[in-house]
């Protein structure tokens, strides 16, 4: 049980990484795609300014512990 | 070859060349000081190793159905490529330390030599630390190739374009003798960075059922439209972290102004 939970641990690091927002709002922002896309709506828009978002996010939150760190 | 193809090769090719330049690294310290042998017994291990997690995951990525392995794989591209292009950002700005493969050379030595003594057939610290080094280095580039290669079921050509990097990187190591510190490691790390996450974004949004205007085309626009927002966010950063002193200091001057009062 201990080792799954390193293996999974260190899986979960290596691609989640420092920031489990980011990957939350990928995960949502791919299920709306599908959610559009099914009721037949054009929804290839909703990926970039998402991304964009979650990125400029992830930074802000990292930039301000970065500056209050330093 | 066709973009998509051409974009693989790219991204693969450069992913690996940052992560080999770092391998390179471990493995020239451990080589120099102690016993190149068993650091290239280290490197071959850890190359049979990732060859082997790449043709064992390869088969079983490509037999899954289009659709699921398109939002699955871009899904997981894209997480993964926006961790390197956060940190990229970050690094780009001055936030975060660049990565400094002389230290780590330096580092590298000197546990190498406080290792204790070298035996005089197999040296067992020099095969661990080159193992490790090049195994978990790999394993990213490892990722890409599989997420990549199996998106356009084209896992060889991903794999003969992180071997055509290894080569390159290792040509240059043993042409110099001494770490590549002078590999542009942040700027190629932003360039995977916006890659990943511009055909992670792509596929995945393919795998969901949505189907983008002029199809593959589209990728002319996300790629620099991704490069340019991040651009933005590093100057926006830069001029904040420039102001940051003398926001400071001001404040500072306030808070005196306000005592005395």
């Amino acid at each position: 049980m201990t080792r799954a939970r390193a293996v999974f641990a260190s899986a979960w690091g290596f691609v989640v990484g420092d920031d489990w927002r980011t990957a939350v709002g990928v995960v949502v922002a791919l299920a709306v795609t599908a959610i559009l896309a099914d009721a037949g709506i054009a929804a290839w828009w909703v990926m970039p300014p998402t991304v964009i978002g979650l990125l400029a996010y992830s930074i802000r939150r990292a930039s301000r512990g970065a500056t209050r760190r330093g | 070859m066709s973009g998509a193809e051409l974009g693989l090769v790219l991204s693969v090719f450069l992913a690996c060349a940052v992560e080999a330049v770092e391998a390179l690294t471990i493995v020239l310290a451990v080589g120099t000081t102690r016993s190149w042998p068993s650091a290239l017994y280290g490197v071959g291990a850890a190359t049979v190793a990732l060859a082997a997690i790449v043709l064992a995951l390869g088969p079983a990525l490509t037999s899954l159905p289009i659709g699921v392995l398109r939002v699955v794989v871009g899904g997981l591209l894209l997480i993964f490529g926006l961790q390197w292009l956060r940190k990229a950002i970050l690094r780009a700005a001055g936030l975060k330390a660049e990565h400094d493969e002389l230290e780590i050379y330096a580092a590298q030595i000197e546990a190498a030599r406080s290792a204790g003594k070298r035996p005089e057939r197999f040296d067992a610290y020099s095969f661990t630390i080159s193992f490790k080094g090049v195994l978990l280095e790999g394993l990213e580039v490892a990722f890409i190739v599989l997420t990549f290669g199996s998106n356009q079921h084209r896992v060889g050509l991903a794999a003969a374009a992180a071997g055509l990097a290894v080569l390159v990187v290792a040509v240059g190591g043993v042409l110099a003798r001494a770490p590549l510190a002078r590999v542009p490691e942040n700027a190629l790390k932003f360039a995977v960075g916006v890659m990943l996450s511009s055909f992670g974004m792509f596929w995945g949004a393919e795998g969901a059922g949505a189907h983008w205007p002029a199809g593959d085309g589209a990728l002319l626009v996300i790629i620099p439209l991704l490069l340019g927002g991040s651009l933005a966010m590093v100057s926006v950063l830069r001029a904040s972290v420039q102001r940051a002193p003398v926001a400071e200091a001001e404040s500072a001057q306030a808070v005196k102004q306000a005592a005395r009062t």
